[in-house]
């Protein structure tokens, strides 16, 4: 069982630097399942049709807009979570096929499947004798 | 800029929020599995927003994973509760490199601030997103007064 972290979240200025503007981060899951990593994130409010994916040099970006469910200037009770767009970006160490990454969504959870690169198998050379 | 959930609001409700809290941590399921989970990132889960109109009062939590199935939603007398259980798949040789979602058993009370129809309350889930509508009872609509000149 690996124990080192194969995918570390880019540093918080870097994101910055790629996005402007108000959004969240949300909360993930990020786990090992035979030979992919699985990244699982709740986005509630989401569209699914409203969800990019990005992975690009070892850099994955997950990024949901959300539409406004109510004016702002409703008469507020309790407000104890604001709404906004997601976004997060993870560098994935781990060798990725990007061409076989998928992706799903439902009930406000997204799941993005990263299979990893077939390690080369090692193979054996035969030396033959020369005649 | 990276917003946190915050809450910035009424200090008579943070007041409530607090008992909300003591009475939820009291009552609350023993595991204390999504207070530690959950709670540690918003306070009492699921985080609430709640505005109303001259009608309704509206309830309106995130709680990603969920089914319709998996929450009950009760009003008793002025305690709206909202209990439900957020699962996790059992899945065999699986590594986990970080784990930020909260799985687990919840309970949120929240004491109404005015009487609501019991029987008419509806509640909806999309996307992750639920919406519970609470039609006021006819004693707590406002009444526009009609002042009439002294004859």
């Amino acid at each position: 069982m690996a124990t080192d972290i194969n995918v570390n979240q880019t540093e918080e200025n870097r994101a910055e630097r790629a996005r402007t503007g108000q959004y969240y981060r949300p909360h993930v899951d990020i786990l090992e399942e035979g030979d992919e990593l699985v990244l699982v994130a709740d986005m509630p409010g989401v569209k699914s049709d409203a969800i990019e994916i990005d992975f690009q040099d070892g850099v994955l970006t997950i990024e949901g807009s959300v539409e406004p469910r109510y004016d702002d200037k409703v008469n507020f009770l309790l407000c104890e979570y604001g709404i906004g767009d997601f976004y997060r970006t993870f560098r994935v160490s781990e060798q990725i096929d990007s061409n076989r990454i998928h992706a799903e969504y439902g009930n406000g959870v997204l799941t993005v499947h990263l299979p990893k690169v077939e390690e080369a198998k090692p193979r054996k050379i035969m030396v033959n004798a020369a005649g | 800029m990276v917003l946190r959930r915050a809450n910035g609001f009424n200090p008579l409700y943070q007041l409530r929020d607090e008992m909300d809290r003591l009475v939820g941590d009291f009552f609350g399921p023993a595991t204390g599995n999504v207070a530690q989970r959950i709670g540690a990132a918003t306070r009492s889960f699921p985080a609430l927003n709640v505005w109303e109109d001259g009608e309704n009062l509206y309830a309106e939590a995130e709680v990603p994973g969920l089914k319709s199935e998996d929450i009950d939603i009760s009003v008793v007398g002025n305690d709206l509760t909202i209990h439900g259980h957020r699962g996790e798949a059992e899945r065999e040789g699986v590594a986990f490199h970080r784990q930020e979602r909260g799985v687990g058993q919840f309970n949120r009370v929240l004491r109404l601030p005015v009487d609501v129809d019991p029987n008419r309350v509806e509640a909806s889930l999309k996307d992750g997103v639920l919406l519970i509508k609470l039609p006021k009872a006819e004693s707590a609509k406002p009444k526009k007064i009609k002042v009439s000149p002294a004859t």
